[in-house]
């Protein structure tokens, strides 16, 4: 028997002539016109003549004009830049790197946990329960914890009271804190893609790991975490990327010395008002994640990277 | 009774102890260690929500919320408007939100179909838009929105956020909408067909009412995504205010109505997703 891709097929079998076949053949091209366009126009023309913009000098009041300023990026990022925007960027990598490292060790458990622990009417109820914090507004959400970390807050109040840390301990301001925010804000978008994979999984794969004499460590190592690569990549292109260009953790949870290029992208555009610069910056962000993610699928192999989103 | 003997013979030969071997299920399901992960990360998830639900019931002398606990009032559910600019973003927020999941969803469902029903030129190249424009971190998309709107001389403003939410709401739409068509097949379009349906009516008929749980998944993601969206909004807002970019700009702790409204969202959106998860119940029993 020869199995057949229906998801492929959608014309009814009849054969059609001229004008009607023009017809169905620009069904497609309709279909996809609005949203296609909406999208080039709105997110790709402007991603792309970004780069453009980082190559222009001017200023606000004298305007921008296209003068091809490859120096800009020297200037940046080079050994002389007055400003270490190459420091901002290797910090916003480590603290992305950091929070997604992060997201996995406690977000694999918790999907293991829902994928075969419980009962199925207990998993969409437990994994809802992962993804509450979305129901409260980002900002409202980090400020809160910015509220709790505080000086007089109840964590410090409660680690004092235990002895546990001196009078000067802090936690706003620090490094800490602000990895902290990213994994606590991100970890639904970890948690997720690794259920999905885990679900898909035949748990008959355990039972023939266990009748082989796999100890339950081997059975997961050999079978359970390669099956659920999938999941781990998705997850660290959605975590990451997000924890890398995020400049609201550092901004609300950190301090002077946890500044991020997220947060100089913005500083630099919206209130020192040098498009050109901020155009460089974000575009050596893009850049950046790009070659990251691209060596990462390449050293621990994907699938395609389209279906994992 | 001949499984148990020859396995226990091979085990023998293997030189491993009967004791060494257990089945990987029973045994892993009474060990208390994923549970206990769970129910502490949960734990900590609900913590800064738990604090906001009841820090908006604090009486605050300041208008400052203080984590003294100052006696019990509702007084600022009453008082939602006292705080200014506050409603105000908030409405333009609600704005934003549904005029984008709703543009969204309709130009972005026949979007979705395009991609997973058809091969037409193009398609991949569509495909990956798609998927850049989810992946693309927000502060480029921003800054690369705002460089554009001022390149074509487009005043930044409530126009501005709408145009930009729908463009990464599309996005959220396609892809939810795709996972719904693929796995819906084509069986019942085709039945459809066979039975004389005209491809239109078989499309008003058969499939939309089968995407419709997918629509209005995928109009509620795109609700919450906007709701919520304050790095790219900051670039394109102008002069107008969202509620994330409100909360920001406060800078000397925030005030009770912020909590409020951060309390509203939080109930109302959690109404949505059980009567969503409710009706979906009942549609397939």
């Amino acid at each position: 028997m020869t199995t057949i891709d229906t998801t492929r097929i959608t014309l009814p079998p009849a054969p059609l002539k001229g004008r009607g076949r023009l017809r169905r053949m620009s069904v497609p091209y309709f279909l996809a016109l609005v949203g296609s366009a909406w999208m080039i126009i709105l997110f790709l023309i402007p991603l792309i003549s970004e780069l453009l913009v980082s190559l222009m000098t001017g200023n606000v009041e004298a305007g921008y004009h296209l003068s091809w300023n490859f120096g800009v990026y020297a200037q940046l990022f080079g050994p002389h830049a007055d400003v270490p925007y190459a420091l901002f960027l290797g910090r916003s990598l480590l603290y992305g790197a950091t929070a997604t490292v992060i997201t996995i060790i406690v977000g694999y458990p918790l999907a293991y946990f829902i994928a075969f622990r419980v009962k199925d009417r207990w998993k969409t109820p437990l994994l809802s329960l992962v993804m509450i914090s979305f129901l409260v507004s980002f900002i409202i959400r980090t400020d809160m914890w910015v509220f709790l970390l505080g000086a007089q807050g109840p964590v410090i109040s409660f680690l004092h009271g235990l002895h546990l840390v001196g009078p000067d301990f802090h936690l706003l301001g620090t490094s800490g804190a602000v990895i902290g925010g990213l994994a606590y804000n991100d970890l639904p978008f970890m948690v997720l893609p690794i259920y999905v994979a885990l679900e898909r999984i035949d748990p008959r794969i355990f039972e023939a790991g266990a009748d082989l004499y796999g100890s339950p460590r081997a059975v997961f190592v050999k079978t359970t975490l390669p099956l659920s690569r999938s999941g781990i990549f998705s997850g660290i292109l959605l975590v990451f990327i997000d924890c890398v260009g995020d400049p609201v953790n550092a901004q609300l949870l950190g301090g002077k010395a946890t500044y991020t290029l997220g947060q100089a992208i913005q500083d630099v555009y919206l209130t020192q008002q040098l498009y050109n610069v901020a155009a460089a910056l974000s575009t050596v962000l893009m850049v950046a994640l790009g070659i990251i993610l691209f060596a990462y699928a390449r050293i621990f192999g994907t699938d395609n990277i389209e279906d994992l989103v | 009774m001949t499984q148990t003997v020859t396995g226990a013979l091979a085990m023998d030969e293997a030189g491993i102890e009967p004791d060494d071997v257990r089945p990987a299920g029973p045994r892993e399901r009474r060990r208390p260690g994923l549970p206990t992960i769970y129910w502490v990360v949960i734990g900590i998830t609900l913590l800064p929500i738990v604090a906001m639900i009841a820090y908006s019931f604090n009486v605050a002398p300041h208008h400052r919320i203080t984590y003294v606990w100052h006696g019990f009032t509702a007084d600022y559910y009453l008082h939602l408007t006292d705080l200014a600019g506050l409603w105000q973003a908030f409405i333009v927020s609600i704005v934003v939100a549904l005029a984008s999941a709703a543009i969204s969803v309709v130009v972005g469902t026949p979007l979705a179909l395009a991609l997973e029903r058809f091969r037409f030129l193009g398609r991949r190249v569509v495909s990956g838009i798609v998927f850049v424009d989810i992946a693309a971190p927000s502060i480029v998309v921003g800054a690369a929105s705002l460089s554009f709107f001022l390149t074509v001389n487009l005043h930044t403003g409530f126009l501005t956020i709408l145009l930009v939410h729908v463009s990464f709401n599309i996005a959220y739409v396609v892809v939810t909408l795709r996972a719904r068509l693929s796995g819906m097949g084509t069986v019942l379009e085709e039945a459809a067909a066979d039975l004389g349906a005209r491809p239109l009516t078989g499309f008003f008929a058969v499939t939309v009412p089968l995407l419709m749980p997918g629509i209005v998944a995928s109009f509620l993601l795109a609700l919450a995504m906007s709701i919520d969206d304050y790095v790219i909004t900051s670039f394109v807002a102008g002069s107008s205010t969202t509620f994330p970019l409100f909360v920001y700009g406060v800078k000397t702790g925030l005030p009770p109505q912020v909590l409020c409204f951060g309390t509203i969202i939080f109930v109302v959106g959690l109404l949505l997703a059980f009567l969503n998860g409710a009706i979906n119940r009942r549609g397939r029993g």
